[in-house]
């Protein structure tokens, strides 16, 4: 140790408490947080989840004759999409992501080294928040182009292609990937929330699930209070009946877009009041 | 009353998990120097250090840490670094970057971090490993890159708990003269250790802590004076004639017992005003019959006190 060594340094003082200090310190949060959420052993199940419904449709392809117009892959398409994409991928690889951003530290024990910083709490809700955005929307869009090509080009590419270029093909394809962008927004917060308050976020995620699957059988007011109604309203081939059908009339995209993004920065609210009064205890978690 | 912005103030803080306490009523003003706590496992010594760095919330009183509260962190930690006892780190990091990235989340520019990253592990000595991971460092290293991770900010206050475990006693020894050296720069250091000696060699106060309660606070000799009463002192005087000695003190009222010691060169006293009682040994000494070799307190020091106070209950 060297303690002869220079003690008295010149201070480096943070003079800046101001808005682009809080992006410096977002930005730092980045760098860390998105390393362990594409390169960490916990990312394994996420890429295997997102691996999943292109696994099944490259299977699908092989084992299954084409027989189909290209009209009749859009509505195959919005099924497979709800059902895997939008409820299972996004739903799932959501929860894992955003929960872990909190929780997983605590279960690592290594939470208090963010708390020990001179950074407001707030500040680091908010980059765990973009870190777990950008991973989601990184994977789960590319899953959601992946696969929509597999489906249509797998076989008559012509068709395909002028369904693409010349048809609504593009327009379907960016609604999808905006219904994903606003899923990863709702539900990253949802989950981010509950990796904060909950000790075991499993039960609060599951009871999501089960209100977000029994969503079509509700009551039109019930129905909207949900993520999965907004983002079904906004579904480009819509379905009339089953779980995926919506029944209620369809929000409109000018209210469904804000409100979902306004329900989520009072979630997200919700959790910076929360982490200011949040103690580290890694004996009672 | 010392300037607030100059010192940690404890006003009356209590702290509970559920029902169980972890600290009661505690009111304490530490000022700069060295200050260690001292107590048995549950004590409460980590709970003060984890309420000092806002890792805990008081369930009732108020604290600061010259003079700013302690729910601020991102004007608490500009002043303040915690070597903790949690002996984990974020997974895949190396030492280098697991000290730039925290300084970089405290606002630090890259090239400040980058500079202050290598001061820090250059303090520890541990700038030859910078570049290995965390997870293959053996205990003494971890323990040395969590102190340079409390330090690479250059605080003005330090709270290290248990620093000292799993160093080698070179390295303890070097990083005792390192808190020294911080301590003489104006730092406030507050150290948890079990190790009563190595305490006593550094520490300009301590607080003594059982069950969550202050049981003594102060300089080591001012709490050991202020138990002369209950604890009178013990001194051992090496001499040639101790029968002789034990019988011209004897004289004296404020000496509770004289016993010589069993190999019949020194004589054991008790007392319960040891000023009183040198002044009188100078005198018998002066008569020149007795000669004296040495005179030394055997119970002045913390292993002393933490026995009286702390062992007997």
């Amino acid at each position: 140790m060297s303690a002869n060594a220079e003690t008295v340094q010149s201070r480096i003082e943070i003079k800046d408490a101001s808005f682009s200090l809080w992006l410096r310190q977002v930005g730092a949060i980045l760098r860390l947080e998105l390393k362990k959420n594409f390169f960490s052993r916990r990312s394994v199940l996420v890429y295997l989840l997102a691996l999943m419904p292109i696994g099944l449709l490259t299977l699908v392809e092989i084992i299954n004759p084409p027989g189909r117009t290209s009209q009749q892959f859009l509505s195959i398409y919005s099924i497979f999409y709800n059902a895997m994409i939008l409820r299972t991928v996004v739903f799932f690889g959501c929860a894992w992501i955003f929960m872990n951003l909190f929780r997983g530290e605590i279960v690592d024990r290594s939470l208090h080294y963010y708390f020990l910083s001179a950074v407001r709490r707030e500040v680091l809700v908010a980059g765990k928040y973009i870190s777990g955005l950008l991973t989601s929307i990184v994977l789960f869009t590319t899953v959601t182009v992946v696969c929509m090509l597999l489906v249509f080009f797998s076989h008559y590419y012509a068709e395909s292609s002028r369904l693409f270029l010349d048809g609504p093909g593009m327009n379907h394809l960016f609604w999808y990937l905006t219904i994903t962008v606003l899923a990863c927004i709702g539900y990253g917060a949802f989950f981010l929330v509950v990796g904060l308050f909950f000790r075991n976020p499993i039960i609060p995620a599951l009871v999501l699930y089960g209100w977000e699957w029994i969503n079509f059988l509700l009551p039109p007011l019930l129905k909207k209070i949900s993520v999965i109604h907004y983002l079904n309203s906004l579904v480009p081939v819509p379905l009339s009946e089953g779980p995926f059908a919506v029944v209620a009339e369809p929000t409109p995209a000018w209210i469904s877009l804000p409100g979902l993004i306004i329900v989520t920065a009072l979630v997200l609210f919700a959790a910076g009041t929360r982490i200011r009064r949040m103690e580290v205890r890694y004996g009672s978690d | 009353m010392r300037n607030r912005s100059e010192t940690i103030i404890f006003d009356n803080v209590s702290k509970f998990y559920g029902e169980i306490l972890g600290v009661n009523r505690v009111s304490l003003e530490i000022p700069s120097g060295i200050t260690s706590l001292v107590g048995p496992n549950g004590a409460g010594k980590t709970t003060l250090m984890n309420l000092m760095t806002g890792l805990l919330r008081p369930t009732r009183g108020k604290l600061t840490v010259l003079g700013i509260p302690t729910d601020r962190p991102e004007l608490l930690f500009r002043k303040l670094g915690y070597c903790s006892q949690f002996d984990s780190f974020p997974r895949g990091l190396t030492g280098r970057e697991f000290i730039n990235s925290f300084l970089m989340v405290s606002g630090f520019t890259r090239r400040q971090a980058g500079d202050l990253t290598v001061k820090a592990l250059e303090r520890v000595e541990l700038l030859p490993a910078a570049d290995r991971k965390i997870g293959a460092y053996s205990k003494g290293m971890r323990q040395r890159v969590r102190l340079a991770q409390s330090i690479a900010h250059q605080p003005s206050v330090l709270i290290l708990d248990e620093p000292l475990n799993g160093l080698d006693p070179m390295v303890r020894a070097e990083t005792i003269a390192l808190f020294k050296q911080f301590a003489a720069d104006g730092l406030h250091l507050i150290i948890s250790s079990h190790i009563l000696h190595e305490v006593d060699m550094m520490s300009d106060r301590v607080v003594l802590l059982n069950n969550g309660y202050v049981v003594a606070e102060g300089a080591i000799h001012g709490v050991r004076d202020e138990m002369d009463v209950e604890h009178p002192a013990q001194i051992l005087i090496r001499c040639d004639q101790p029968s002789v000695l034990a019988s011209r003190i004897f004289q004296h009222s404020d000496i509770v017992e004289a016993r010589v010691h069993d190999d019949r060169q020194g004589l054991f006293v008790k007392t319960r005003s040891p000023d009183q009682f040198y002044l009188s040994l100078n005198e018998v000494v002066a008569q020149g019959q007795i000669t004296v070799e040495s005179i030394a307190p055997v119970d002045d020091d913390l292993s002393a006190v933490y026995e009286y106070l702390i062992g007997a209950q």
